[in-house]
């Protein structure tokens, strides 16, 4: 046999390999948790493996997770998995791959945590089960009415495909040793930035904060909210974007590096801070910084602030994609994600210090009294505190802002 | 069995690859049933061209990965030019042959902890400059890729001096090196002139390797390159990643435009080396002998020295960082240490570490057996290879990880196969058989024939000359090419996690989830870990040897 024939075989056995991975294989079925009951839903969960694809990293976070899936196994024998992401869109790329080989059942992602562009992007393309989320017996103390992001991530209705599982409010933070008065606007932080030129930056967009940071901006700086409420396509975009290009064109020589470099993401702001390269930093999470405190990663002279107006607020979920291997089980820790019990530990900002999406006057009093007595530590704002929630833009904003920011600022050379 | 030997390795070697490949090249022309894309359209290219910068970010990877291989490429040969043979060449033989085995983002990680304007570099200067804040300026992700250059420079010297190390026994650098000295030349010019033109034939592939890996390399330039905007391998990734799922088409396109570019980089390498071999031909011809080079061989002394420092004083910062309290800039030393979240760590830890070496062993002990089937094949037929086949092992190499990745996990899941060890081991075994195959071929056809024949004489069938004489005699390249296996089994994150579905969480996977959240502590240990663990490797390749033949003086340099 000569090498060259072996060769060609190898070849065509390669290729045919390929190409019976792009062929659709035929659908086994999978019996869905019956919804309507809720017992039957239990009592299916029982044995199950449940793969949480979450985003690790964080390592307080990814011990809550351990804590949340140590309770159901003991509930309900439902075995919790966490697969640590850098990075969700990992866990819809395993998803995408999975239909592209026809793999309709059995899949290997049972449960993510998910918000804004990743479900848009999933619910478009028909990747996730349900709908499911009203049917659990814990959706009932979700406070939909006070907290409408609960069914509607970034304007996009959930429609019962993702369950709420922590509030999230942008909140600056700054060294009290070093800054004096915060800015308490955009333009009042363009004024202070000038004064202390290299003292800011934001995260590189499409950065989840970086790109938060600017629909914060644009939030505040549009001459009608509203508009930004509707998928972009329906607005003179030009217009409704001009003042945030104007303000970055301002922003941008006195950012740190002059916005010739950008940090990857938000927790590289907290290690920003520490060394002493900025002065104020954002984030997401209102105990954070109280947290990192804790944690040796910042300084403890730093405080938490917010705009004036309002700062971006939304809502954390976890979905079930179309093709999970133990919808059932995942049912049943979204379920249990959404309970008084696991919502009063992640609020405790010993714990995590993520918000509840739990309606207080809903809840058991003995509950409610236990979320009264939390301590939020020192460098947290309280729920009051917190001030205005402004609501996400559409999701079809942040891809333009995304998309035109990188033509303008992403390529500095 | 020995004749399939080369088919099975091909077979795992470039199946994989190609299967993976289909699965990029169908998308890049709009075929991906699953997304909506039941056309084949030039769209994805469209689309891909009209990105801003592209440009940019392609010829900061064709520069980047072609200075980085010229650098230390030109660094190595003009080490071992100057010292081979010394004992300067034998000191720094012990601390680079370990550094090999440092992951490449573990030593980026630890390379930023030094350079950042932060970093302990400044730190030491700072007091005296009076430097009361870091200095505003970019010395980590600069646009020009410097920083970058110099990560993967001081990770491919190392890899680069064991190839070449490798060759020599082989070209009888020693002998040839001596003659030229006694004929007047400096050692500079006597090796370059007589020993190189010999060897450069056998570190070429490897050169190709560095080459390919650092126009395309991921980890490392997120960690050290730039990103307004970053080279082109990186912002595949990111495009891979973006939730809106019809970018898949575009990054699969850019995954092409990557494996080209690697192609062109490897095409123009080739007409450099064409250039030079005329003139060195007329160079070497020419007689010169250049006898005070004394200056030279200080320089190249100076930066293997440097770049070596650069990894362990990296390594230590990542040491220091993983049980500091806060640390405040400008301090050189945190005030106060903690082993607190080691602790908390640990059981997360052991876990992460034993499916690291699980994974790691089951694919260096397939390896292995596959690569000395095919040397003893190769042997016992007494044919070499062609340049053809080498290039086949090389492959998985030569193509950028992240154009095939995708590809090869529907092809995984295809099949039935996915998320499970299997899988994984041969998603690996991809990677870790051809480093392997690296460092073991030379040592394996230089070994004497005549200890074979003897045996063969002594009435030894084939099988039994190769379990009792030829495997006790290669004791030592054996043991350090599973440790070369194992160390770049332990670095693997993206077929880690993309095979795997995440249900093997390693040390890798989990350093670069975590640093994700950026916490230096965590980076800290995750880091060290990486490194130690390859390391540990390495240690006990060296040290069974040293043992088992505590009294057979002859084996104890052998192989």
């Amino acid at each position: 046999m000569s090498k060259t024939v072996t060769l060609a075989r190898l070849l065509a056995a390669s290729l045919l390999g390929g190409a019976v991975a792009l062929a659709a294989l035929p659908a086994s079925a999978d019996p869905a948790p019956d919804m309507k009951n809720w017992d039957a839903v239990v009592k299916q969960a029982q044995g199950q493996t449940v793969y949480w694809y979450a985003w690790g990293g964080e390592p307080r976070i990814n011990d809550y997770i351990a804590w949340a899936g140590k309770q159901v196994q003991e509930r309900y024998g439902v075995t919790v998995k966490q697969v640590k992401l850098a990075d969700t869109a990992d866990a819809v790329s395993k998803v995408v791959s999975e239909k592209a080989a026809g793999k309709n059942d059995g899949g290997a992602v049972d449960m993510i945590w998910i918000n804004g562009e990743n479900f848009a992007a999933m619910k478009r393309n028909g990747l996730l089960f349900g709908p499911w989320v009203e049917q659990t017996p814990n959706f009932k103390y979700v406070d939909v009415t006070g907290k409408p992001t609960t069914v509607n991530d970034f304007t996009v209705p959930t429609d019962g495909l993702e369950a709420p599982w922590g509030m999230a409010q942008l909140s600056f933070f700054d060294d009290t040793s070093r800054v004096e008065t915060a800015p308490r606007s955009a333009q009042e932080l363009l004024a202070w930035l000038q004064n202390h030129p290299g003292r800011f930056t934001y995260p590189q967009p499409p950065d989840y904060m970086g790109s938060s940071f600017l629909k914060q901006v644009l939030t505040e700086l549009v001459a009608d909210p509203a508009v930004l409420q509707k998928p972009a396509s329906k607005a003179d975009t030009q217009k409704v974007l001009a003042p945030l290009w104007t303000y970055l064109a301002k922003l941008q020589p006195v950012l740190w590096r002059e916005g010739k470099a950008y940090p990857a993401n938000g927790a590289a702001l907290r290690a920003m801070m520490a060394d002493n390269e900025i002065d104020i930093g954002f984030s997401f999470s209102a105990a954070e910084v109280s947290a990192a405190i804790a944690n040796f990663e910042l300084p403890d002279t730093v405080r938490s602030f917010v705009f004036d107006g309002g700062t971006l607020g939304n809502t954390n979920f976890v979905a079930i994609p179309f093709n999970a291997s133990a919808k059932a089980g995942a049912v049943v820790l979204a379920d249990f994600l959404m309970s008084p019990q696991a919502q009063l530990r992640k609020q405790n900002p010993e714990i995590w210090g993520s918000f509840t999406v739990l309606d207080m006057n809903k809840i058991p009093d003995a509950d409610r009294k236990a979320f009264d007595a939390l301590n939020l530590g020192v460098a947290t704002l309280s729920p009051a505190e917190m001030g205005n929630v402004l609501p996400e833009p559409h999701p079809s904003w942040m891809e333009l802002v995304e998309s035109e920011w990188q033509k303008r600022f992403g390529v500095a050379q | 069995m020995l004749g399939y030997a080369p088919v099975i390795t091909v077979l795992l070697m470039v199946g994989p690859v190609l299967a993976g490949l289909v699965g990029t090249v169908l998308p890049a022309f709009g075929y991906l049933p699953a997304l909506g894309g039941n056309h084949v359209s030039l769209l994805p290219w469209q689309e891909l061209f009209a990105q801003p910068g592209l440009w940019i970010s392609v010829r900061l990877s064709v520069l980047s990965g072609l200075l980085a291989t010229i650098i230390s490429f030109v660094c190595v040969m003009l080490f071992c030019a100057a010292w081979q043979g010394t004992r300067v060449f034998r000191v720094i033989e012990r601390i680079l042959a370990p550094l090999l085995s440092v992951p490449h983002a573990a030593a980026a990680f630890g390379l930023a902890f030094l350079i950042a304007p932060s970093g302990w570099i400044v730190r030491v200067f700072a007091p005296l400059a009076g430097w009361g804040r870091p200095p505003d300026i970019i010395t980590l992700q600069d646009g020009w890729g410097i920083a970058l250059v110099a990560g993967l420079v001081i990770k491919e010297i190392p890899f680069l001096f064991l190839m070449t190390l490798g060759a020599m026994t082989q070209a009888n650098a020693g002998q040839t090196r001596k003659v030229a000295l006694t004929l007047g030349y400096g050692p500079i010019a006597g090796w370059l002139k007589t020993v190189l033109p010999r060897i450069y034939p056998q570190i070429r592939l490897p050169v190709f390797a560095v080459l390919a890996y650092s126009a395309s390399v991921v980890d490392v330039a997120m960690i050290l390159g730039p990103t307004t905007p970053a080279p082109l391998a990186v912002r595949i990734l990111h495009w891979l990643s973006d939730p809106d799922l019809s970018m898949r088409f575009m990054a699969s396109a850019a995954s092409l435009l990557q494996l080209g570019l690697v192609a062109g980089v490897i095409v123009l390498w080739l007409l450099i080396e064409k250039l030079v071999a005329i003139w060195g031909r007329a160079w070497a011809e020419g007689g010169r002998r250049y006898r005070n080079d004394g200056i030279f061989r200080l320089i190249a002394a100076a930066i293997s020295g440097i770049s070596a420092g650069l990894i362990i004083l990296g390594i230590a910062s990542l040491a220091v960082w993983s049980i500091a309290g806060f640390w405040r800039y400008p301090d050189l030393l945190p005030g106060q240490i903690t082993l607190k979240l080691w602790q908390r760590e640990l059981p997360a830890l052991m876990g992460a570490m034993g499916n690291s070496i699980l994974i790691g062993l089951a694919a260096v002990i397939l390896a292995i057996i596959l690569v000395l089937a095919c040397l003893e094949r190769e042997k016992r037929q007494r044919r070499q290879p062609g340049q053809g086949a080498m290039w086949l092992i090389y492959l998985p190499l030569l193509m950028p990880q992240i154009s095939f990745m995708f590809g090869l996990q529907v092809f995984f899941g295809s099949i039935g196969l996915e998320r499970s060890f299997i899988s994984v081991v041969i998603a690996h075994l991809v990677f870790v058989l051809p480093y392997m195959f690296l460092s073991l071929s030379d040592p394996f056809r230089s070994l004497d024939a005549r200890y074979r024949q003897t045996a063969l004489c002594l009435g030894g069938s084939p099988n039994r000359v190769f379990w009792q004489v030829v495997l006790p005699l290669l004791t030592r390249p054996v043991l350090a090419a599973l440790a070369v296996g194992f160390a770049v089994s332990i670095g693997q994150y993206l077929p880690t996690l993309l095979i795997g579905a995440g249900r093997f969480a390693t040390i890798t996977t989990d350093a670069i989830a975590l640093a994700a959240g950026n916490d230096r502590r965590m980076i800290g240990i995750y880091g060290l870990l990486q490194a130690l663990l390859p390391f540990a490797g390495f240690g006990i390749a060296m040290l069974v040897p040293a043992i088992w033949f505590r009294h057979r003086r002859a084996m104890r340099h052998g192989g």
